[in-house]
């Protein structure tokens, strides 16, 4: 359970960081009259939809660290093979990094009030996600093809299940940018749009950065960095 | 979208956060049924969590039957008695209880006590609603499938919770997992709304440290919650796996009424690690939420203000983050490492000084206050009671060398009945009775209320005082029939018939609740705006139930905190949150 408790240790930082600004030690029975309090003066340039999104993205972590946590804890166990990762993974990540890298593309268009950049980017970006998805169906059956089949080893059973959750967290993601390119095509303006289109791109990267650390626990890469962590400890 | 403008006025400067735009029905279908109002969706939350408590609460009767007058009621057998604990356990702890605190108080009561016109996400809160009504179709429907609901015991334990020996392997234990998935989907849409609102959708002046207790229950509770179900889905996703698609994530090599099954090597401890990763925060899910809803009645109902306001809002965040460092507190017996169990029984402990400052504190706000005995107060009286006793009995299952005994006894279905059964049941209660003016326009008839109080709190103690005693006398829980057994005298046998007995008194009390609510909502009394003389912003709305938007024309502007109860020199013996100070216009909506 350390991934989770790692993970659950920065969540308490960062909500510990946020309280300390909050003035938690005021003496509120003292206080009368009207306090015009942080979040007026700081937050005007976070609307709600965006710490909607921050706090979405922490509940998605959770879930992960969880898969993480629970992949770690079975992979100990004596029945344990690993299965050998498709290089067409390799292809995918790629497609992933510059679907991300197309997102921020379109924002950074969206900021510009750069109408074309942005449509360019959007759909660029959903096109290489569906790649990475196509991708990703492919790896599953070559697996199965070679004979790696969900049930036949708790290796191959965690492989499925954690691509499958990503690719479940894309494809909503992937509505979400439907929706936005949509509007786009339609013809509304950047202005009116650019939100939504930067809370598409950071949960792109936050998709991204969670596919890096499951590719490093897929191919073991993490398995090194643990053991040199544990070394460092003892 | 309502305009309203905030104006620079002598000593307030102009609002730099606009206003939401608020949500308008257009149709009776949009404005009751699929209605994105917290209100309406808080009172639907509540309405679903009470009518499948219900079904919990008949559960009971039949399991209390079957303990009290073994061998009495042919209609019970064992396999039925095990897929009645597993659906009364599960009903109550998620589907009831974090149901009704979170989508029900949580929904009503948010934006009217942060000042707010709605939730910030009405859409996804209509959502949350629908799923969550699913989820509770779902699990409904496992009575009426080939098999039944599973008996799986409400933890689920696997191996035993997907093998042929326990009732409902064919239908009931994947609805179950099913509808279990369904409900930490609606739910995470709800507990953004929580969470986002109380950090966005503050109204002016209403800073952090003014918030109600109740607010700061509800909210420090809903990110446990969006933190901790996901350890259940985990958990859930992965044992739906190895039911239906023959994985063996928790399912070890065994043998199944005499033939190898397909499963090897799984581990049912990394089950039991995830579920209590999930489970124990889920105590204090419930927990939380009455912590401070029992703070505002206490305070309203003593008209005193709370005692050591920062240290409760202190200790509601302490108990938040220590309580997810303490699960494996209940795995003392599966075979874990001793050093573990000390970390583990340590940390539990530590859990016990906040929880003990806001028992204080409660206590200190009572000490030379006014009290009145209203129905509120009762309940909340009844609830710090109840939760000292339960959590005393903590202390002793918190220690390994006590709890190893004692597992798997009736002395912990006494323990968790009290603390996270009774007591919150006694928060919620307290609650309904305090908001439910604010909710109608009218007060439950007092009568009937003070019936139900002292029915429910006495039997109460009928049936779980005593069966801390057969508890330590060693009889085991989830047993269908004790029989004849050695080191269980006769006496306890009648011990037991009595448990039944107010067991079934206390529920009919609960049918005389039901009534009242019905009854009360056509012919009570008239309520006012604001019966209690509460300070909290809820009381303050222009219209008594608060109309759509909550607040008119204005919002409200806080000046102080929600507790000013007997301030000397006032002409009233509390003074509003929105009430300007002296030598201030007033501006905002007033009551």
């Amino acid at each position: 359970m350390s991934a989770i408790i790692l993970f659950m240790a920065g969540i308490a930082a960062i909500a510990g960081w946020w309280l300390s600004q909050q003035r938690l030690t005021a003496k509120p029975w003292l206080e009368e009259g009207l306090i015009v309090d942080l979040r007026e003066q700081s937050t005007s340039s976070l609307p709600p939809a965006k710490i909607g999104l921050g706090v979405f993205l922490a509940v998605v972590g959770s879930l992960f660290a969880l898969f993480i946590s629970a992949y770690s804890m079975r992979m100990n166990l004596v029945d344990w093979r690993t299965l050998p990762v498709p290089a067409l993974l390799w292809f995918n990540t790629g497609v992933l990094v510059l679907s991300s890298v197309a997102l921020q593309w379109a924002y950074m268009a969206a900021r510009r009030d750069d109408i074309d950049g942005l449509s360019v980017g959007l759909c660029a970006g959903g096109a290489s996600a569906i790649i990475f998805l196509v991708g990703q169906l492919l790896a599953w059956r070559q697996l199965s093809g070679a004979g790696y089949f969900l049930a036949s080893n708790p290796a191959n059973s965690f492989f499925y299940l954690i691509t499958a959750v990503h690719g479940l967290h894309l494809m909503g993601g992937l509505v979400a940018l439907g929706r936005t390119t949509a509007k786009v095509l339609r013809g509304a303006e950047a202005s009116q749009i650019r939100l939504s289109v930067e809370l598409c791109t950071i949960y792109w990267h936050f998709l991204l950065l969670v596919w890096l650390v499951l590719l490093g626990l897929l191919t073991g890469w993490t398995d090194n960095f643990v053991d040199i962590c544990r070394q460092l400890l003892s | 979208m309502v305009d309203v403008p905030f104006d620079t006025v002598a000593g307030v400067p102009p609002a730099e956060v606009g206003e939401v735009e608020l949500y308008h029905p257009r149709s009776w279908w949009t404005r009751y049924v699929f209605s994105q109002d917290a209100k309406v969706i808080a009172i639907q939350y509540s309405i679903t969590a009470m009518s499948i408590g219900m079904v919990a609460l008949v559960l009971s009767w039949l399991m209390r039957l079957q303990l009290g007058f073994p061998g009495t009621f042919s209609f019970i057998d064992p396999n039925q008695y095990l897929q009645f604990i597993t659906m009364h356990g599960m009903i109550m702890v998620i589907y009831l209880l974090t149901a009704l605190f979170l989508g029900g108080f949580g929904n009503y009561l948010i934006p009217l006590m942060v000042g707010a016109r709605d939730m910030v996400f009405p859409y996804v809160n209509m959502l949350s609603y629908w799923v969550y009504l699913l989820a509770v179709v779902v699990l409904a429907s496992t009575f009426f499938v080939p098999g039944g609901p599973t008996g799986a015991g409400w933890t689920l334990y696997p191996p035993q919770a997907i093998l042929s020996g326990t009732p409902g392997q064919d239908w009931g234990i994947v609805l179950m997992l099913v509808s279990l998935i369904l409900f930490i989907i609606g739910f995470t849409m709800g507990g953004l709304n929580y969470v986002v609102t109380v950090l966005q959708a503050r109204t002016r002046g209403m800073t952090l440290m003014r918030l109600p207790l109740t607010v700061w229950g509800i909210f420090t509770a809903t990110v446990m919650a969006l933190l901790a179900f996901p350890a259940l889905l985990v958990a859930s996703v992965m044992l739906l796996l190895d039911r239906l698609l023959g994985t063996s994530f928790f399912m070890p090599t065994l043998v199944e009424m005499g033939t190898l099954t397909k499963y090897g090597g799984g581990s049912p401890i990394l089950f039991q690690h995830l579920f209590w990763f999930f489970g124990h925060p889920e105590v204090y899910i419930v927990a939380l939420p009455a912590f401070g809803i029992i703070s505002d009645l206490i305070s309203v109902h003593a008209r005193k203000n709370i005692f050591g306001y920062r240290m409760m809002v202190w200790a509601i965040v302490a108990i938040g983050a220590l309580s997810f460092v303490v699960w494996a507190h209940h795995m003392y017996v599966s075979g874990m490492h001793p050093y573990f169990g000390f970390f583990f029984a340590t940390t539990t402990l530590i859990i016990a000084v906040p929880t003990a400052i806001k028992v204080y504190n409660w206590v200190l706000t009572l000490w030379r206050g006014d009290i009145h005995l209203t129905i509120p107060m009762l309940f909340a009286l009844a609830f710090i009671i109840t939760f000292v006793n339960g959590g005393l009995t903590g202390l002793f299952l918190g220690n390994v060398v006590v709890d190893v005994p004692l597992s798997d006894t009736m002395f912990v279905v006494a323990h968790f009945h009290m603390v996270m059964g009774i007591a919150p049941i006694m928060a919620v209660f307290g609650g309904l009775y305090h908001w439910y003016p604010k909710v109608t326009g009218r007060m439950l008839n007092e009568a009937l209320g003070r019936f139900h109080f002292w029915v429910s709190f006495l039997g109460a103690y009928a049936i779980f005082f005593p069966m801390h005693y057969l508890g330590l006398l060693g009889m085991p829980r989830r047993y269908h029939d004790i029989g004849e057994t050695a080191f269980v005298p006769a006496s306890a046998h009648d011990l037991n018939a009595f448990m039944s007995v107010a067991a079934l008194i206390v529920g009919f009390a609960q049918l005389v609740f039901l009534f009242n609510l019905i009854w009360s909502l056509f012919k009570g009394r008239e309520a006012g705006g604001n019966p209690w003389g509460a300070a909290s912003l809820e009381w303050q709305t222009p219209e008594t139930p608060p109309g759509h938007g909550n607040w008119g024309k204005d919002l409200p502007i806080v000046y102080r905190w929600a507790y000013d109860y007997s301030v000397p020199g006032t002409a009233m013996d509390f003074v509003p949150q929105n009430e300007p100070p002296a030598g201030l216009s007033a501006q905002g909506a007033h009551p």
